[in-house]
């Protein structure tokens, strides 16, 4: 009879913001510096849910390496000695969003998300004072066309949470995206009005991954569209739950 | 700021809707001891009608929405030490800028022919209403700002903390006490 043992997990250390830290294989940069009380902005990104990437603002330093590398989307490795707060980063994450704020209409005042949102929060968070470059001011659309929720595209900063949470936790797979690059937007199946759509379940959980207010419930005036993330914590779980 | 002369203080309102200057009021008792500090030398709230040269700071409210807006800030800049946008309007050209997507004659047309309740003005006049510009901007497109005060409108606090710190020969940094939609 052979007993079974417990293999324990390759793990080594590297150095982040020059803390030495122990890593296990195959646990990226962002969740080794989570796990040891290490904050990196983020937008895109949510524990549970498929790697993005695409927010940027996590990008951190590598000594020794002249590119910047997105955290959430790298894998740890030994010896690594990694710079996550420096000058330049808070520059280029600061710059970032001032370019999320430009491409699209955001207005705080007015918004339902006014003082719940993630993105008006990590503005104020980085010292972001004012927007440098030209606002786009493009002409966008709101869908209502659902009984129960409101798709804003204004206020969308494509980040993709509500994509991957239906697809991979609620299993409908209505959110997608169309067009590409500044014409990206968010979409409900074939591109239709989401009231239309015969594949969303109405489950809600877009709207409460949704960081702005791009995804709200309807009835909700502006300031009171507070979402609701208990379920956050068990998206892993359901994840690794679903067929 | 010369020592033996109290600092010049000037507010101004371009495309706004006051609510900035009513936040600035409501430093509330604290305005007593700042008016003992500061000569508040052009405002909505005294009585000079033409800007003053050689302000030492001055506070403005709203985007710039018209020619006569983008005519007054020139002015302001030439004429004024520090410049400070008060407020989301000034800072990011707010809800003024929420008419950007369309064209002004739109605009006109809009409010002035559409919604027009007399048949007899059925028209945009043509006297006594500055020409609006294409878009409604920030101040910081058009004139070189120094120090941004953002909120909807900037609580009391923020302001009466910018304006104690600029007195103590400080840089006040407001982002603590505000945040753009506060």
């Amino acid at each position: 009879m052979t007993v079974p043992t417990i293999v324990p997990a390759q793990s080594f250390s590297m150095k982040i913001d020059g803390i030495d830290v122990s890593a296990r294989a195959g646990q990226t940069i962002l969740e080794v510096a989570q796990e040891n009380g290490i904050e990196i902005p983020m937008l895109c990104y949510v524990e549970g849910l498929s790697n993005w990437g695409g927010c940027r603002l996590c990008l951190v330093e590598v000594v020794g390496q002249k590119k910047l590398f997105p955290a959430c989307s790298t894998a740890a490795s030994e010896d690594a000695q990694v710079v996550t707060n420096s000058e330049r980063l808070q520059r280029y994450r600061r710059t970032i969003l001032e370019l999320i704020f430009s491409e699209r209409n955001h207005v705080c005042a007015v918004c339902v998300s006014n003082g719940h949102c993630e993105l008006q929060a990590m503005a104020q968070k980085l010292g972001m004072t004012h927007i440098h470059v030209p606002y786009r001011f493009p002409s966008h659309d709101v869908d209502s066309s659902h009984d129960r929720f409101r798709l804003d595209q204004n206020r969308c900063i494509l980040c993709t949470r509500c994509v991957r949470v239906c697809a991979e936790i609620e299993g409908a797979a209505t959110k997608g995206v169309s067009g590409r690059g500044i014409e990206s937007l968010i979409i409900n199946d074939l591109k239709e009005a989401w009231g239309d759509s015969q594949t969303c379940t109405s489950c809600s959980k877009c709207v409460h991954v949704c960081p702005t207010g791009a995804l709200v419930e309807k009835g909700t005036a502006a300031a009171e569209m507070a979402k609701r993330r208990q379920f956050l914590p068990y998206l892993t779980v359901m994840r690794e739950n679903t067929p | 700021m010369s020592a033996n002369r109290k600092p010049k203080v000037a507010t101004v309102w371009l495309d706004g809707c006051s609510g900035c200057h009513m936040s600035f009021l409501d430093i509330d008792e604290r305005l007593v001891a700042l008016s003992s500090l500061i000569d508040i030398v052009y405002s909505p709230v005294v009585d000079p009608k033409d800007f003053p040269t050689d302000v030492d700071v001055t506070l403005v409210e709203g985007a710039v929405s018209s020619e006569e807006d983008l005519h007054k800030i020139q002015v302001i800049r030439q004429r004024t030490k520090i410049l400070i946008s008060l407020g989301d309007c000034a800072v990011t050209g707010n809800v003024p800028a929420m008419r950007n997507s369309y064209e002004p004659a739109e605009l006109l047309a809009r409010a002035y022919v559409e919604n027009a309740q007399s048949p007899d003005s059925r028209q945009p006049p043509t006297r006594g209403l500055p020409a609006l510009r294409p878009k409604a901007q920030p101040v910081h497109e058009l004139v070189k700002v120094d120090l941004y005060l953002p909120g909807c409108p900037p609580p009391a606090d923020a302001i009466h903390f910018v304006v104690a710190e600029l007195l103590a020969g400080r840089t006040p940094d407001p982002s603590q006490l505000t945040r753009f939609g506060r």
